[in-house]
């Protein structure tokens, strides 16, 4: 089949690689690019392990192929660090042990951290809608909202 | 307190210390099997079987071979030509244990959906797996059953011709005699009938391997998603490939999650590993969701009828259970164990109760294998002796929870053997349920509910006791019970020249934060910052031995061994320390990482200034080698057995009959607790599948033997919105014989929590005359229950 | 497990996109890519190309056009959901899409990928065919516009042709009317298990015209007629609601889809609840 050549600018480095249609946008970062960090878990858009940010909006990059994908802005995992400073969702992460085997846990951060972006004093719950789409067979969900919640108080706080 | 007991300042254990893993998981840094890229890697994809039974008649593979991109591709005929050993061994033998050989491909017929039938190594895995299609099999389709009552009770085809009517063993424990004695002259006998219907693991990481075969050398190096590197180098040795085990290099990195899943020799590996010795190039294989839901191990699968005789006081007097427990196709390492000794020996619960029978019938169906999943076997007899709880209440008309009450085996009577062949350690039964009945508020819930009844609302309460049996041990009579591998763990516990601690330890991590708690212990016993220890798993080629990581043996036997070496380490550095400081051995403390004379604390030398000394040689006692480090077996006295009570409050919907699950309450008490932290994430994790199971989950089979729930959209692994926030407290009650006290967590929330759910929904519908629904308990099974479309 | 393997074609216009339709048989198109790439993911589907749609530019708004609100066919679920315009005159569309999946499959799918992918198990079409909606379509004979009521005919089959483009969704706009939808989630799938959709226009006293459409675990999503005849022209009340929600009961077996943990007869039930339910919302009476 006809091979395609695209670009990408993941986490502000822009890449030109050369895909097959069928390639998967997280096959393209993980094998092409060597973006290991979203992770593949399921095939029917359930598990978003594989969830990244394309222009500024959360998708699992398992639901598009990566010649879609053209063009496109991404944000990894990978991105979420600056200088090798944790961010500080990560950090609440690692505070509130919302993390345990870690495999769901670069797509749950990438929709966290987009979520938080516009999130305005949700309750409980809604944090547990926003991460619907993520799946943790480790944690129970607990900590995780936890540290989402704590997230928000922590930059309410640095507001204040 | 002794000094070897309880070294004097903490140093971390205890404490809820954040993880030393977690900063690699969090960058994406992290590396797991699918990770590992090597140069030159070939990809392998598995042609498995859509049928649940047939004779092969004929695999032809040359359409498939002629392929673009295809490297080669073998059937199960190739593998048994090569004069490899080709068997997958069962690890538990049991009296009259039918066992036919497991192959790593299907050679004469199919058994089950997913059985793999022909490898295809190709230079893309897109195109391996275009390549499946185009090997054509023919089948003869044979009649198929997957229900473990109907394989045996039904005239099938067996599944194997070494067992005629599908029972690969038929198994007792406890006196039947004692047990008739007791229902004949208890004052009631109640019963119920159960099913605990089949899971679906689905740790989030799907299996995956990538072999490479050395040529020059001759070796076999494995990485992959194990939770036992060296259990898998034994039988990678032993049973598959006859590869000798010191030519065997099994590396398990990152592993997403296991929960069981992951200890298993499945054929996949050892197909992986065998096409890299065929092709002398890397091959790598990674399972789909798809492919994991018809390979992976599935859990539970058991139909039982069971009866408790009880005297009108509430006195529980015995009980009898029978169980038909599914195997699967084939015989999983611990697919013996899991319904037989690790089941029927947990039956007592946590009460004492003088008379007690199992009977287990092994069957083997045509499904996917069955083997240990979470909890396995203990989470099947507490869910059967928590329900019998709740019906013998019912049958008497006495508050569930003051039931369970009056038949818990009482602090003073411990050590206690019970009546299904195992000894308690220890235990304060009544203090953990009084934790968890004060803390969720027992008696005004039952108040509420009552009021709450009068305007045809149903509030349910339901409290379940557990006990588990962790760390299977000791060897020896595991060996005598049918065990076919040891219960010890081994660690080695080396002072580095510097003063850094590394800590090799044969247990494996698939999240639960060994690194952290590791070096909590050995930092307890050496007096030094957890931050100098380094702890290293998952390798065979850096750790000498091991058993791995399953039934919640990794902090009790694990950090038991890793305890033990580090106090031999400190034993040696006295002697040390004796020397330099011109003193008696007897003489000298070991304070806060500190050796001094007792009484001249003035003079002293840190324990990693004596490991500087112990590698300089210099000057050492007479006769003492060099170095500073310690190998230890550690084999337990006995099993641990962790314990606690757990409460859920549930709301019905009477008109769709969904469950609001409002409160759930959890008091474990898992001895001593080396990290709080990570305890409770455990417990956290543990609760959220156990209502999985009570309230979602369950694998089901159509008539043709196809999986019906064969992909992530059609099998409920819980999301974010269907578990509460979770309340947890803990009691704290030491393992005796454990050297640190532990009784080890990693499986107890889940053993609680299926038969907490299900008791607090029973006991919403108690205006219903309900007394009993099988998992999962869905919003129709509700309905139904409360006269659905009468 | 992968994709099977296909050509890639971008299109540029709806016209070109028609024409690569017409060139290559078996193609399809591909939007959002949430309703099709799972399917060629779990072997269900292998077409032999596929037209990305992405590229096109005018798909993409939501707008009043004639009367109509016009959704194109590329706006997302998230678009939809937060969408004022679609909130204020197709509340039940609005619903609908916030409904859909999780944050990053609203993010992902598109509404004319949805309906034209004609999964009957998904959120939208009760609202569609609730609100009276149509598909806009471009086609090799021009443009056409199929009602809501014509396009569902079975699962995974509707009424857009193999060489049709959906271009937009069509809302009427009418006065005095009000919409909704309500949803029983599959805990397996987080599809509905049964999704209800209501459109109804009252003076306040009596049920002047209304509309009652159900998806999820049906043969294919479809209008409630017997529930929709109970009620027009009746007046305003709670006993009216429930013996026209009593209507939704009279399916057959034959007309649920099997799935692993509910039977038909409790879909049935779940069905006449969900109806009631949805009335009463929008009907503005209620419960109890």
């Amino acid at each position: 089949m006809t091979e395609h050549d695209i670009t990408l600018s993941v986490n502000g480095t822009e890449h030109e690689l050369t895909v097959e249609p069928r390639t998967l946008l997280v096959t393209a970062l993980r094998e092409d690019l060597g973006y290991t960090g979203a992770n593949v878990g399921c095939e029917t858009a359930r598990c978003g392990a594989c969830t990244v940010r394309v222009n500024g909006e959360a998708i699992k990059s398992c639901m598009r192929f990566a010649v879609q994908s053209d063009g496109a802005e991404i944000e990894t995992v990978e991105g979420l660090a600056e200088n090798g400073d944790l961010a500080p969702l990560q950090e609440q992460f690692q505070e509130n042990h919302g993390l345990q085997c870690g495999f769901c846990t670069p797509g749950m951060l990438m929709t966290a951290d987009t979520y938080l972006k516009d999130a305005d004093d949700p309750s409980r719950e809604e944090i547990r809608e926003a991460i619907e789409g993520n799946l943790c067979r480790c944690t129970g969900y607990h900590n995780i909202v936890d540290a989402i919640e704590a997230t928000l108080e922590q930059r309410e706080a640095s507001h204040e | 307190m002794s000094e070897s007991d309880q070294p004097a300042d903490k140093r971390g254990f205890g404490d809820p210390i954040e993880r030393d893993e977690d900063v690699p998981l969090l960058t994406g840094e992290a590396t797991y099997t699918d990770d590992i890229q090597l140069r030159g890697t070939a990809h392998l994809a598995i042609r498995r079987s859509d049928h649940a039974h047939a004779r092969l008649l004929e695999v032809d593979t040359s359409a498939a071979e002629a392929m673009d991109d295809v490297v080669a591709v073998y059937t199960g005929a190739d593998v048994e030509d090569s004069g490899v050993p080709n068997t997958i061994p069962t690890a538990w033998m049991l009296p009259g244990l039918v066992t036919p050989q497991y192959r790593m491909l299907a050679v004469d017929k199919v058994r089950h959906e997913g059985d793999g039938i022909a490898a295809v190594v190709a230079e893309t895995p897109q195109a391996a797996q275009d390549a499946l299609e185009a090997i054509d099999v023919e089948y003869e389709a044979l009649e198929h059953v997957t229900d473990p009552v109907e394989s045996v009770d039904r005239d099938v085809p067996p599944v194997h011709e070494e067992a005629e009517d599908n029972v690969a063993f038929d198994f007792e424990l406890g006196d039947a005699d004692a047990v008739d004695e007791a229902f004949a002259d208890a004052d009631r006998v109640a019963s119920v009938d159960l099913r605990q219907p089949r899971l679906i693991p689905n740790a989030m990481e799907p299996r995956s391997a990538l072999a490479d075969w050395d040529v020059a050398t001759e070796k076999l190096r494995l990485w992959m998603t194990s939770q036992n590197p060296h259990l898998h180098r034994m039988l990678l040795s032993a049973g598959t490939l006859g590869v000798p085990e010191n030519k065997i290099q099994v590396i398990a990195p990152e592993v997403g999650g296991g929960f069981g899943s992951k200890i298993y020799h499945y054929p996949d590996e050892a197909v992986t590993a065998w096409c890299s010795m065929q092709l002398g190039r890397p091959v790598k294989w990674k399972a789909s969701r798809m492919e994991g839901y018809v390979t992976d191990c599935h859990g539970r699968d058991h139909t039982t009828s069971a009866e408790i005789a009880v005297d009108d006081d509430g006195t529980v007097r015995g009980i009898r259970v029978e169980t038909h427990a599914g195997l699967g196709a084939q015989l999983s390492q611990f697919a013996t164990a899991t319904p037989s000794y690790l089941y029927a020996t947990i039956l007592s619960g946590e009460y004492a109760i003088p008379a007690i029978h199992c009977r287990v019938i092994g069957a083997f169906t045509n499904t996917t294998p069955v083997d240990a999943y979470r909890g396995a076997g203990r989470s099947e007899g507490i869910y059967v002796i928590e329900r019998l709880m709740d019906v013998a209440a019912r049958e008497l008309e006495m508050d569930p929870a003051e039931l369970r009450r009056t038949n818990l085996v009482p602090p003073d009577e411990f050590p206690y053997e019970t009546a299904a062949a195992v000894v308690y350690d220890s235990g304060e039964y009544e203090r953990a349920m009084d934790t968890a009945l004060e803390h969720v508020g027992y008696d005004d819930l039952r108040e509420r509910q009552a009021e709450l009844r009068e305007e045809g609302r149903y509030l349910g309460i339901g409290v379940a006791n557990f006990v588990e049996s962790a760390g299977l041990s000791p060897s020896g009579l595991a060996g005598d019970l049918g065990a076919q591998a040891g219960g010890w763990e081994s660690s080695i516990v080396r002072f580095d020249s510097t003063g850094t601690v590394t800590v090799l330890v044969g247990t494996a991590d698939q999240g639960q934060g060994h690194r952290t708690t590791f070096a909590q212990i050995a930092a307890e016993e050496l007096g030094v910052d957890v931050d100098a220890i380094d702890v290293v798993e998952g390798d065979t080629d850096q750790i000498p031995q091991g058993l791995g990581t399953y039934g919640s043996r990794s902090a009790s036997v694990g950090g038991g061994a890793i305890a033990r070496g580090a106090r031999e380490v400190r034993e040696k550095a006295r002697e040390i320390a004796a020397h330099q400081l011109e003193a008696s051995v007897d003489d000298i403390e070991f304070d806060d990482g500190e050796f001094h004379v007792a009484g001249a604390p003035d003079r002293s030398y840190h324990i990693q200034e004596i490991a500087a000394e112990a590698y300089l040689g210099h000057d050492l006692p007479e006769e003492m080698d060099p170095g500073l480090e310690a190998t230890n077996f550690y084999d337990p006295e006995n099993f641990t057995f962790p314990f606690g009570t757990h409460v859920a409050v549930v709301e019905i919907q009477p008109e769709t009959g969904e469950i609001d699950l409002e409160r759930y309450v959890a008091v474990d008490d898992c001895g001593e607790i080396i990290n709080p932290m990570i305890v409770e994430g455990q417990v956290h994790g543990g609760i959220a599948q156990g209502i999985g199971a009570a309230l979602y989950e369950g694998a089901a089979y159509d008539d043709d033997g196809h999986l019906l729930t064969r992909r992530m959209d059609e099998y409920a692994v819980p999301h974010s919105t269907y578990v509460p926030d979770f309340e947890t407290d803990h009691t704290v009650t030491p393992s005796p014989h454990n050297p640190i006290g532990v009784k080890g967590v990693g499986e107890s929330a889940t053993i609680a929590a299926a038969p907490t759910v299900v008791s607090a929904v029973v006991d919403a519908l108690e205006p219903f005359d309900v007394d009993h629904l099988d998992m999962p308990i869905t919003p129709e099974t509700v309905w139904q229950a409360m006269g659905g479309e009468e | 497990m992968y994709a099977n393997d296909f050509e890639y074609y971008r299109a540029e216009s709806v016209d070109e996109a028609v024409d690569l339709l017409g060139d290559h048989e078996g193609a399809e198109l591909l939007a959002g890519s949430h309703g099709l790439l799972p399917r060629m993911r779990t072997g269900e589907e292998a077409p032999p190309a596929l037209v990305d749609m992405n590229a096109v530019d005018g798909l993409s708004s939501i707008e009043h056009i004639d009367g109509d609100l016009s959704v194109g066919a590329l706006v997302t679920h998230a678009e939809l959901a937060e969408s004022e315009l679609v909130r204020e005159h197709a509340p039940a569309l609005a619903d609908a899409a916030g409904e859909v999946g999780d944050i990053q499959v609203r993010n992902g799918g598109t509404i004319g990928g949805n309906l034209a992918h004609g999964d009957a198990r998904t959120d939208h079409p009760a609202a569609v065919l609730a609100l009276g909606g149509s598909l806009d379509v471009t086609g090799p004979d021009g443009d056409r516009s199929i009602d809501a009521a014509d396009l569902f005919t079975g699962h995974f089959e509707t009424a857009v042709g193999e060489q049709e483009v959906v271009t937009a969704l069509r809302v009427p706009l009418e006065d005095d009317a009000s919409s909704t939808y309500h949803k029983h989630r599959n805990p397996l799938s987080g599809y509905p298990l049964i999704g209800v959709g209501a459109w109804a226009q009252t003076d306040g006293e009596t049920i002047e015209r209304v509309r009652v459409a159900a998806t999820g675990n049906l043969a294919h999503p479809k209008r409630l007629a017997a529930v929709e005849d109970a009620l027009e022209g009746e007046s305003l009340e709670a006993d009216t609601i429930t013996a026209a929600a009593e209507q939704a009961t009279s399916l057959g077996d034959d007309e649920f889809r099997p799935d692993v943990q509910a039977s038909p007869t409790y879909c049935r039930h779940l069905l006449s609840v969900y109806t009631e339910r949805a009335l009463r919302d929008v009907l503005g009476v209620d419960g109890e």
